[in-house]
């Protein structure tokens, strides 16, 4: 075991598996958040009937959708129809690759990371076209041409910005550049005197862009396109559409997380005093918190199936925060919870923007993006170049 | 208000004819429901607008009334166009509000077309009515209110009745293959369903 | 093609290139065409060339219906028509059968269909911000205003037991007196939407989004608005100041002091604000019509059995959605012998093909909800 775990190919190819295995129900419980969420901004409840509180509803979703009927249109171009979500999952998963979880979990960590998430996430665009054209559906030819409009305009600020984190950490390793920041005390988002914070907002807004998420998901604006590129895809291959957008969601927040926030590491992580608090502490007492939620759902649940699965959820998150407080697994987990938790910040984020605004109009989202996020982002590159030559220890 | 409906005066006219000037709250409170009058309340309308119109078309307008109130004038289909346009231009009715139609089958003029328009200068409402026997041409009036564009197409749609220099005279709310014209009185209504079920449905009947 | 609506040099300028129209055939199974509307749009890219309405989805002939139900039975079936805003398609229907009858309503049976009346006239412009909203991309307007509508339709169901199609009103007055607490509940319910009006402002009025998807869309001038009979908010919003309920004042709306809101250029936003405001000036009229509720009768005599005498009457009331216009003719039978609706969403919906033509595919989805239409009034 020891010996097979030493083998420099073993550990990244058991994460590897994990990760394809597990990130499918990882999508599917970030949608029921999704779900949770906008309820709570919509006073209203969410699903709440596949177990209790609807914890189960993901399973449900997925089972769902693997039985239904996949329906291929007559006039589809039949390969590139099939080509296109499994392109789209594919490259976001792969992306995957780069991204550092923690000191410890990663797949690779190649000098180029940053840049190959970049060039994946491009060809996740691809994904969308083909599969908007070859459905031979108007909504969904509209709905890939606006997708490949809007994924060419917004990778110029999303470049910039990330250029600029780049040239802030001076390296393009995703390990790297949270070394980095370790090394200057300070998170990106915060460096050269908070000019940094310029990119760190164009990099958020040309994001959400790029995954397609409101303000920006004109590629399948509903109430305009019916569904936008997907319109004519169902079951599974609709669903590999989802993974790959949920997928790209994660990518992209776990790049802003590593360039600009730090990544694994905990806040302030050059202050010694705070590594009880918020390495120990922290974590133990957030999961204490959750359990305590889960096992006042023990009680409240009418079904005595629905009571065993919130016991479950209780001692399960009981566990972990007990774990937390063992040293051993501290270490081991510390940077994974600080990665998860930033992510997860992220996500949050994403579906807040989905609840509140409204969508944008074409011709606006290209005049926000030449106009606007194109310029700052090259003025914010400029400025922190200038900054970090001149006033920068 | 003239037309207003709540209006304050109640007259209970005998079919003979009573101003309804007189009518006023001074009335002693009825008792039971008093007997209908047999007919609307009819007077004629004065002022300068009616007397206007009459001068000018003086013999084509054959009743220049307020029927309960509401401004009417009946006039031949051939000066309709002449006198909308004139109510439009002169007199300021620049709201075209409903094109409808009412079929009489058992009149010579089976159609009568009903223009309802409105002045917001004046907040005054006029009702222009005229009769037409089957087969023949009305004016479109889409030349002066573009409104009535659709409102014809739906007149043509239920009654058949065709308007010249209508831009795009076609079904609005049937079918395009619809045959018959539902809102003329001899339109059978279960006949015509169930034939149209049988062929487009394949079953026996929908009702 | 107006100066003032978007986009018109793109279009000229592509006209150079020899490229094809595409057709979309947007509904009648669409997310944001309120219902069953068909929309035929020819598109240079993304810009509308033109449109062409498909209607009669929905078409139940309720016009021929009514020749064959007497002038009482034919009474629910108008609230089929605009169903979100059925107590005005009862007042309406109801107002011009006694205009036929020459029947005389008593006062309390008036306010208390102006309450019902402007109740309906907030349930409907919720329903619209809601979906409005939607069809622009903010998903979480929609739940708020049916939030708020609950509470008014809850009104709407302690008074006569139904939300929706609620057949409130009889022709000559009221069937039901009101209920214990129907001042109250009336009364919180203006309070109420004062207070959450505040937050759909927030959400939306403020909002650079909100804003720039709405300014200058869909424009419709008030020369525009009178040529194509465009009524209610729609011509409001264009700065005429029209409402059936001052001009021509019916119910008793003379004896209530509310303000007739309005606008300039006649664009998506000039609309929703009106909505906006007009939502507040019913409160105001509730709340007089509550405090002076006078008591008495509240059914005038009409009789048992509804035979108005030989004649015809046209009657027009300020529908949320404009002017809602009855024309009955009688023939002395029991039976209506020709009932025309007039029907604002109608009309209104007639005017799409002038306010879409040089905007983008995303605006006609804005202007379409920007007018409000209910489909089961369109087609009838």
């Amino acid at each position: 075991m020891e010996q097979l775990l030493a083998n420099p190919y073993v550990p990244p190819l058991i994460l590897t598996a994990v990760i394809i295995l597990v990130f499918p129900l990882i999508a599917g419980y970030i949608v029921l958040a999704e779900r949770k969420v906008l309820a709570d901004l919509q006073v209203r409840l969410g699903p709440m009937r596949v177990g209790p509180y609807g914890v189960l509803q993901p399973l449900a979703d997925a089972l769902k959708l693997m039985l239904k009927e996949d329906v291929i249109p007559s006039q589809s171009d039949k390969w590139i129809f099939w080509l296109a979500p499994v392109l789209s999952t594919f490259t976001a998963l792969s992306a995957f690759a780069v991204l550092p979880l923690s000191d410890r979990f990663f797949v690779a960590d190649v000098n180029i990371g940053i840049l190959f998430i970049l060039a994946m996430s491009s060809i996740g665009a691809l994904g969308l076209i083909l599969g908007g054209w070859s459905a031979n559906s108007k909504y969904s030819l509209m709905g890939s041409l606006r997708a490949a409009a809007q994924m060419v305009s917004y990778e110029v600020p999303l470049g910039f910005a990330t250029v600029t984190a780049i040239m802030c950490a001076g390296t393009l390793s995703m390990q790297g550049v949270i070394a980095s920041q370790l090394e200057r005390g300070v998170w990106g988002a915060f460096d050269n005197y908070g000019l940094m914070l310029i990119p760190t907002v164009l990099f958020i807004i040309a994001g959400t862009a790029e995954t397609n998420r409101a303000p920006f998901d004109l590629p399948e604006a509903e109430s305009e396109l019916v569904a936008g590129f997907h319109t004519e895809y169902s079951g599974f291959r609709w669903a590999l559409f989802f993974l790959a957008e949920y997928a790209a969601i994660v990518v992209i927040s776990s790049l802003c997380v590593t360039l600009f926030f730090g990544g694994w590491l905990r806040p302030f992580p050059n202050v010694a005093a705070l590594e009880m608090p918020l390495n120990t502490l922290f974590p133990a007492a957030l999961f204490a918190l959750i359990a305590l939620g889960c096992s006042k759902g023990v009680f409240r649940q009418a079904l005595a199936g629905f009571r065993l699965v919130m016991a479950a959820l209780t001692g399960l998150f009981l566990l972990v925060g007990a774990a937390f407080a063992l040293p051993v697994a501290n270490e081991l987990m510390i940077g994974l919870f600080w990665f998860a938790f930033k992510l997860a910040a992220m996500v949050y984020l994403f579906i807040w923007y989905r609840g509140t605004f409204p969508r944008f109009r074409y011709d606006q989202l290209m005049d926000v993006g030449w106009r606007w996020l194109i310029p700052i982002s090259m003025f914010g590159l400029i400025l922190n170049g200038v900054v970090q030559l001149f006033a920068r220890g | 208000m003239p037309d207003t409906p709540n209006s304050d005066d109640k007259p209970r006219p005998a079919p003979s004819a009573r101003p309804p000037a007189a009518a006023g709250a001074d009335r002693p409170v009825r008792r039971p429901v008093p007997k209908k009058p047999a007919e609307m309340p009819c007077e004629p309308w004065e002022g300068a607008l009616p007397a206007a119109l009459q001068e000018r078309f003086s013999d084509r307008l054959s009743r220049v009334v307020l029927l309960g109130g509401q401004k009417l004038l009946v006039a031949e289909i051939a000066a309709a166009f002449e006198i909308l346009s004139c109510l439009k231009q002169e007199h300021g009715f620049d709201y075209l509000v409903d094109v409808t139609a009412v079929h009489w089958p058992d009149k010579p003029e089976q159609f009568e077309i009903v223009w309802t328009l409105y002045s917001f200068s004046a907040n005054e409402r006029v009702r222009l009515k005229a009769g037409l026997a089957e087969g023949q041409p009305v004016p479109s009036a889409t030349a002066l209110y573009s409104s009535a564009n659709w409102l014809e197409r739906e007149v043509y749609d239920m009654f058949g009745i065709e308007f010249q220099d209508h831009p795009d005279l076609r079904r609005i709310l049937m079918p395009d293959e619809w045959e018959g014209f539902p809102l003329r009185k001899e339109y059978g209504i279960v006949q015509q369903d169930s034939d149209w079920v049988r062929e487009n449905l394949k079953i026996e009947s929908a009702q | 093609m107006a100066e003032t609506t978007l986009a018109p040099p793109e279009v000229q300028a592509e006209t150079l290139l020899d490229s094809n129209e595409l057709v979309l055939n947007m509904g009648p199974q669409h997310p944001s065409t309120h219902g069953v509307l068909r929309v035929i749009l020819k598109l240079d890219g993304e810009t509308v060339l033109g449109t062409d309405c498909v209607i009669g989805y929905l078409h139940r002939g309720v016009e021929k219906i009514a020749e064959n139900r007497t002038f009482q039975q034919f009474a629910p079936y108008v609230d089929r028509m605009d169903y979100v805003a059925a107590v005005s398609n009862g007042l309406g229907y109801c107002m011009a059968v006694e205009k036929l009858l020459d029947a005389e309503v008593p006062p309390r049976a008036q306010a208390v269909r102006v309450i019902l009346t402007e109740l309906n006239r907030i349930a409907s412009h919720l329903l619209w911000l809601g979906t409005h909203a939607l069809d622009i991309g903010a998903i979480t307007p929609v739940f708020l205003c049916f939030r708020e509508r609950e509470e008014v339709l809850k009104i709407f169901e302690n008074y006569c037991g139904a939300r929706l199609t609620t057949h409130a009103f009889r022709i000559g007055g009221l069937q039901y007196e009101t209920y214990d607490t129907f001042e109250k509940q009336c009364l919180d319910l203006c309070d109420l939407m004062e207070q959450k009006l505040k937050e759909y402002h927030d959400l939306l009025t403020g909002n650079r989004i909100w804003v720039r998807r709405t300014k200058g869309v869909g424009i419709l001038n008030a020369a525009d608005c009178k040529d194509y009979g465009v009524t209610g908010p729609l011509i409001r919003a264009a700065g005429i100041e029209w409402d059936l309920r001052k001009a021509q004042p019916y119910c008793g709306y003379e004896n209530y002091d509310f303000d007739i809101p309005t606008a300039e250029t006649g664009d998506t936003f000039d609309r929703y604000m009106v909505r906006m405001e007009e939502m507040v000036q019913s409160c105001r009229i509730i709340r007089q019509a509550v405090d002076a509720l006078p008591e008495g009768p509240i059914k005038g005599k009409v009789g048992k059995v509804i035979k108005p005498p030989p004649g015809e009457a046209y009657v027009s009331i300020e529908a949320p959605k404009g002017e809602l216009g009855y024309y009955i003719v009688s023939d002395g039978s029991l039976n209506p012998y020709r009932v025309r609706v007039r029907p604002p969403s109608f009309v209104n919906l007639g005017a799409l093909d002038k306010m879409c033509r040089g905007s983008l595919v995303a605006d006609v989805v804005a202007i379409i909800g920007t007018i409000d239409i209910v489909l089961g009034e369109v087609d009838r």
